[in-house]
């Protein structure tokens, strides 16, 4: 059985390593609202407030296109709404949590801490205080986009646009995921999500975000009962 | 105004992350929902993937021979065989940025 601190510890190490692409897209995050003009405590409040990478930048670059608050709004509910998805897998392991405990928890739920502490969760089901992890990998990423944010605030892009480190986003999925290409059936909904990614990159408010990652659930689905 | 928008968005952000794990019992999902709930990583992630390889800034498709392709590449070999998140990416960076420097 492990204890608090190490399950705490454990979530820190599993995404200190992804720091290598939050660091940077912070950094973008920051500099782009600076950059569109908008009010620097305005911008440094969304990451806490907010707290969703990609969400944030698209929520800028629509209010200063003109766009109004209603579709900002809308945009960022979709964006983020793949939430949802990793709340129901999670609410396995946080079950037993009480009330207050599972609506503290919820605002660290982000895309990498879900990721690894799932990963974790998947192979020690029977650990007693599993959400400790959860807390470290949360707990660690709000830090470091905090603290990153803020740098490309103060400082702009002071990391040439040249290097595209935009690029290390994808590479952090692909790390994440990478290990599951060994399983057919994931390889099938992998390539699901990903083509209708592409196909539905132009829909409205961004929704191939939640759009693709439906209709590979159902694909899921189907290859699920085709292997029973 | 935008204050009042920022708080807003995140609210419901909030709720995204908030409503399965507080609000829905877990009971209410059926067996065949949670078997299909072991593919979420799979059939959320690559939605983030595909795009950031193959859409360019502007919202356009790349051309095949984009450094990117060959980054991506780099990085799903050194990921799978070395089971590590930091040299799949330093490895997709890097050979990325060979082809554009370098090249």
């Amino acid at each position: 059985m492990l204890t608090k601190t190490q399950l705490f510890s454990k979530g820190f190490l599993a995404v200190a390593p992804h720091m290598f692409s939050v660091i940077p897209f912070g950094i973008i995050c920051g500099a782009i609202g600076i950059e569109l003009g908008f009010d620097p405590v305005l911008v440094y409040a969304m990451s806490i407030i907010i707290f969703g990478g990609a969400s944030q930048i698209v929520f800028l670059q629509l209010l200063s296109g003109g766009a109004s608050a209603l579709i900002a709004v809308t945009s960022v509910g979709v964006i983020n709404s793949r939430h949802l998805l990793y709340g129901a897998v999670l609410s396995e392991y946080l079950e037993k949590l009480s009330f207050i405990k599972k609506l503290l928890i919820s605002y660290i739920v982000v895309d990498q801490g879900f990721a690894e502490s799932n990963k974790f969760f998947m192979k020690n089901k029977t650990e007693q205080h599993l959400h400790y992890h959860l807390i470290g990998s949360g707990v660690t990423l709000w830090i470091f986009w905090q603290l990153s944010t803020l740098a490309g605030i103060v400082l702009g892009s002071f990391v040439p646009e040249e290097l595209g480190l935009k690029f290390a986003i994808p590479l952090t999925f692909i790390a994440i995921v990478v290990q599951d290409l060994k399983k057919i059936d994931h390889v099938i909904v992998m390539i699901t999500c990903g083509l209708s990614s592409l196909l539905f990159f132009d829909a409205p408010f961004k929704s191939y975000i939640i759009i693709s990652p439906i209709i590979a659930l159902f694909v899921a689905a189907l290859v699920l009962r085709l292997k029973k | 105004m935008t204050w009042l928008t920022i708080i807003i968005a995140g609210i419901v952000t909030y709720f995204t992350r908030m409503t399965m794990i507080a609000l829905v019992d877990r009971d209410l999902l059926g067996e065949r929902v949670k078997e299909v709930l072991a593919y979420v990583p799979s059939a959320v992630f690559p939605a983030i993937i595909f795009p950031g390889i193959f859409i360019n800034n502007y919202g356009a498709f790349i051309e095949m021979n984009d450094p990117k392709i060959f980054g991506a590449i780099v990085a799903i070999l050194v990921g799978y065989f070395s089971r590590n998140v930091i040299a799949t990416i330093l490895s997709g960076l890097s050979s990325y940025w060979v082809i554009i420097f370098l090249l």
